[in-house]
């Protein structure tokens, strides 16, 4: 049977009758055509559905809808504010940190926790950070970049 | 290198970036459809049996069910890559192959629905005995998987090239040696996944995360017996390819007969585990390889084996066990040759192309071959192949001509970069226990000369289109990009030839519709499509320059574009009057030009308003290229690329875990159209060919299942198992490509495996000829070493 349940996502207000069984990812993707968040697994083993829930990184193809009641969901979509792309998503354009661009939005995802976190991350917190996050094209080293330039230009 | 380009050779972001950074991008599985199908796919739980029924009448009953399609609906006409192997039907109709072969498929109104379909679809198997090891699928009374593949041999090539024995008489030093290693996953993030649907004048688009429209276009209108003008194959953003993707799938074909038969729009997205049992991804290579060298260190001969086990389907397998030979002609002089590969069929899911097609275990072991008669000549491993390197103009024992070649330049610049003499002099003295450092070099073609069909085709052509407005640029191609850029290399390109900025230019491509374009494979896209772009933009400036100087009288030679403005090569000219007819048009407007030069967006204006349509086109075929022989086509190119690396290591001799502390590379790409993308080409290559090393592998259990049939199992390197990367750029300008540039997609990947595997040897003095090299295998190598020792 479904339940009614209300969340924020990006900042807006959200009430929807779901199954039980219902994922947050279907939820974003479909019921909310937030396609920006991807499922490449459906397991937990790549972390393309990164979403920020309350703040804490979380895999959205493992998280019920229904964990989600009463919760502030973040996704890719949600990170340029006023159609201005983050520091994060900035640098990750510039440096070349996007090939196929798949991964992106849930890297984009876990480090903008991890520089909220801890705004002067070290290269091994960097790929201690992104380590839940598979890619398949940047072997790692334009992301890792893009992450501590990002980190460097908020503080300039 | 100086250049005068504005745009070419710079670190321009790639066009798409930022809808990718903001889930903007669309692809496929992001795409809906009203009244859109959710589609399913019944796979065969066993590795060989035969079919005896089919009952799918349970499924059918089940509501919210539209369509159930078998073999009776999709026929039983085979299909493949190769019309010399047409070996594989949309649905199995008397036997399955492998544990995965599609059996029937499902459209219903929900994906729950079509789930529960598949599972009340009743199949009666009559099980028959597996083959599953490749060295022994030749073997006398194997299980037989196809009729036409006698001994189970789909594909075998013997070739000869000089005089072996010759050159065994000039070697000093001769070893042979072995390698194995098993099948991968290519590992892409994106599942693959297809939306088609069909108009009132039976139009079929399909959007599908595919590498090649164009020959899934083809494979589409031929196995459905659609017509081929009424298929219509649109690649939207795409999450990876890395070869599976380049070959129709039994997923595209039967998303496309379900909206055939039901009218509707139907999706279908593979999981995970449907992406593992899918496959054609890299074969399971059997290498044996004898080589021969002289007093001096020049190489006099190689003799060469190999048996690749390719699963139960030619798929691609017939260039790929070419290539396994093939591309080993470079990138030393080798006067003598011979080789054997055999491809053989088995009950496991079809192998294809993924990146380095056939090349790369080759590649491995004849660089730790070259690794060990170092040692036997106490000669340094990169002295070694100074000394064997070709130089441009040089032509290889098959008869592949190489027209640019950086490949002594690629191995002196990671030589010197990752300070390897000082490194490689520690060796057994001072350096920490388990520290080691390797080399390797690699070579590869840089787009296939021959498409997979015999046509002489233009392998590409390009449509560049001025906004009749003006302004605008428009570049039309069937070019797929698949997360490697060719988008933006289109759009560089255009905009350099133009004058224009690159936010003036969209590129809209990856679309049978649009042009014919063989696809993303072979590290082709740059050089061909790239010429074809580059010609269709000249195309347009012509007329553009002609129309605008028909206007105020001056010869077209005189006019050329630059920083979006029409120049004058001549005396300065008066555009007041275009001036003043351009402002008329538009009165009212803001953001009108007012410097004394003519914009772009005036002088496209005018050259439409005087000759109408703007439209230049532009197109490439190669010249005809390669020897006689049988397969001389596999292999032969219109230019090649080569790369060097050095790998450094950290091994711990107690568990046998190894840790890449560094990797440098360098490879010439004849010139880098984007130099971030170039570095990341190889950043890729990099890191899968560390993977392939260390740690990734299909396991199959004795029924033909894969083990470990997701990403969790199937380990692929993450941010934590990969060291620092450095990506040296080598500019060789190639004369037969688009400013001098070509290939980096694959040929990155060549040195990556031996360099690390030679590192490993460097650290602890143990040979592993066995890949993925884990733990497990070191420590075992160590105690045979401590006992042997003893």
């Amino acid at each position: 049977m479904k339940r009614i349940i209300s969340l924020a996502v990006n900042g807006v207000e959200h009430e929807l009758a779901v199954e039980p069984r219902r994922t947050l990812l279907e939820l974003l993707r479909e019921d909310l055509s937030l396609t920006g968040t991807k499922k490449g697994c459906g397991i937990g083993d790549c972390g393309g559905c990164t979403v920020l829930l309350d703040g804490v990184p979380a895999f959205s193809c493992l998280t019920l809808a229904v964990q989600a009641e009463g919760c502030s969901v973040e996704t890719v979509e949600g990170l340029a504010g006023n159609g201005r792309l983050s520091s994060l998503q900035r640098a990750f354009v510039e440096d070349g940190a996007i090939q196929c661009g798949f991964c992106t939005p849930g890297m984009l995802m876990t480090a903008t926790e991890l520089l909220r976190a801890n705004p002067h991350p070290d290269e091994r917190e960097i790929r201690l950070a992104i380590s839940g996050n598979l890619c398949r094209c940047t072997g790692y080293q334009k992301i890792v970049e893009a992450i501590r330039h990002a980190a460097e230009a908020d503080h300039e | 290198m100086s250049n005068d380009y504005r745009i070419l050779n710079t670190r321009a972001p790639r066009v798409d970036a930022v809808d990718k950074a903001t889930g903007r991008a669309q692809y496929t599985d992001d795409l809906s459809r009203p009244n859109m199908l959710y589609g399913a796919i019944l796979h065969s739980p066993l590795a060989h049996a035969r079919i005896l029924d089919i009952d799918t009448s349970r499924a059918e009953r089940l509501p919210g069910v539209v369509a159930v399609v078998t073999w009776r609906d999709a026929g039983t006409e085979p299909y493949g890559v190769s019309p010399a192997r047409y070996d594989e039907t949309i649905f199995c109709h008397d036997r399955v192959r492998y544990v995965g072969d599609e059996i029937a498929a499902v459209a219903a109104t929900d994906p729950d629905t079509a789930h529960e379909a598949v599972r009340r679809i009743k199949v009666d198997f009559e099980p028959l005995p597996l083959v599953l090891d490749g060295r022994h699928a030749m073997d006398d009374g194997q299980p037989q998987l196809h009729e036409q593949y006698e001994n189970n041999i789909c594909a075998q090539v013997h070739w000869r090239f000089g005089d072996v024995e010759q050159g065994r008489r000039e070697a000093s030093v001769i070893r042979t040696d072995t390698i194995s290693s098993k099948m991968q996953d290519a590992a892409f993030m994106e599942p693959q996944a297809v939306l088609a649907e069909v108009d009132a004048q039976r139009n079929l688009t399909m959007f599908s995360s595919t590498q090649a429209p164009h020959y899934v276009q083809r494979t589409l209108a031929m196995a459905l017996n659609h017509p081929l003008h009424k298929v219509r194959v649109v690649k939207p953003a795409m999450g990876g390819g890395f070869g599976p993707k380049a070959s129709c799938s039994t997923a595209e074909l039967a998303t496309c007969l379900l909206a055939l038969k039901t009218g509707r729009p139907v999706k279908f997205t593979f999981d995970r585990e449907q992406v593992f049992l899918h496959s054609r991804a890299r074969h399971q290579f059997l290498h044996t390889m004898t080589t021969g060298v002289r007093d001096d260190g020049t190489l006099a001969f190689l003799e060469h084996e190999c048996i690749l086990d390719g699963g139960a389907y030619a798929s691609f397998g017939i260039a790929t066990v070419y290539y396994a030979g093939s591309l080993l002609g470079g990138p030393y002089r080798l006067k003598n040759m011979n080789y054997d590969g055999y491809r053989v069929v088995t009950n496991k899911p079809a192998c294809g192309a993924q990146r380095g097609h056939g090349a790369v275990i080759a590649r491995a072991l004849f660089e730790i071959q070259l690794d060990r008669i170092a040692e036997e000549l106490e000669m340094d491993p990169i002295e070694l192949r100074l000394k064997n390197v070709m130089d441009a103009g040089e032509t290889t024992c098959n008869e592949l001509f190489v027209s640019s070649f950086g490949m002594r330049e690629a191995l002196e610049a990671v030589r010197d970069s990752a300070a390897w003499k000082k490194k490689r002099a520690l060796a057994g003295q001072t350096r920490a226990e388990g520290k080691g450092i390797g080399a390797a070099c690699g070579f590869f073609v840089s787009g296939a000369a021959y498409p997979i069909y015999r046509s002489k085709t233009y392998h590409c052509t390009v449509v560049t289109k001025v906004d009749e407005v003006g302004g605008g640029v428009v570049v039309q191609s069937g070019a797929a990009d698949i997360g490697q850029g060719s988008d933006t290399m289109l759009a560089m390109i255009t905009a350099e030839e133009l004058g224009v900025s690159l936010d003036d230019v969209r590129v809209q491509a990856g679309d049978s519709s649009l042009s014919v374009d063989l696809g993303s494979y072979s590290s082709r896209t740059t050089l061909m499509t790239g010429a074809a772009a580059r010609d269709a933009a000249r195309d347009v400036k012509r007329r553009i320059l002609s129309a605008v100087a028909g206007r105020i009288d001056v010869p077209p030679e005189t006019l050329d574009l630059k920083d979006g403005c029409v120049i004058s090569l001549a005396d300065p000219i008066d555009f007041s009057a275009l001036r003043d007819e351009y402002l008329k048009e538009h009165v009212g407007f803001s953001d009108l030009p007012d410097s004394p030069k003519l914009s772009f967006r005036e002088a496209s204006r005018i050259a439409f308003l005087e000759i109408g349509a703007v439209v230049g086109t532009g197109e490439y075929r190669p010249p005809k290229l390669g020897g006689s022989f049988k397969g001389a086509a596999v292999g032969t190119s219109p230019a090649f690329g080569c790369s060097a690396q050095v790998a450094e290591v950290s091994v711990d001799l107690e568990t046998g875990e190894v840790t890449v502390d560094r990797i440098t590379g360098a490879h010439d790409c004849g010139f880098a159209i984007n130099r971030t993308q170039v570095e990341g080409q190889m950043h890729g290559s990099m890191m899968m060919g560390m993977g392939e090393a260390l740690m990734e592998q299909v396991i199959y259990d004795e029924h033909g299942r894969i083990l470990n049939r997701n990403l969790a199992e199937y380990k692929i390197p993450t941010s934590l198992d990969m060291p620092q990367l450095d990506a040296l750029i080598v500019e060789s300008n190639e004369p037969h490509g688009p400013y001098g540039a070509k290939e980096v997609g694959e040929g990155a990947i060549m040195p990556v495996i031996p360099s690390i595997l030679n590192a490993i040897h460097d650290a602890t003095g143990v040979r592993i000829n066995e890949l993925p090299v884990t733990p497990e295998r070191i420590v075992r190598a160590l105690r045979r070493k401590s006992v042997c020792a003893k």
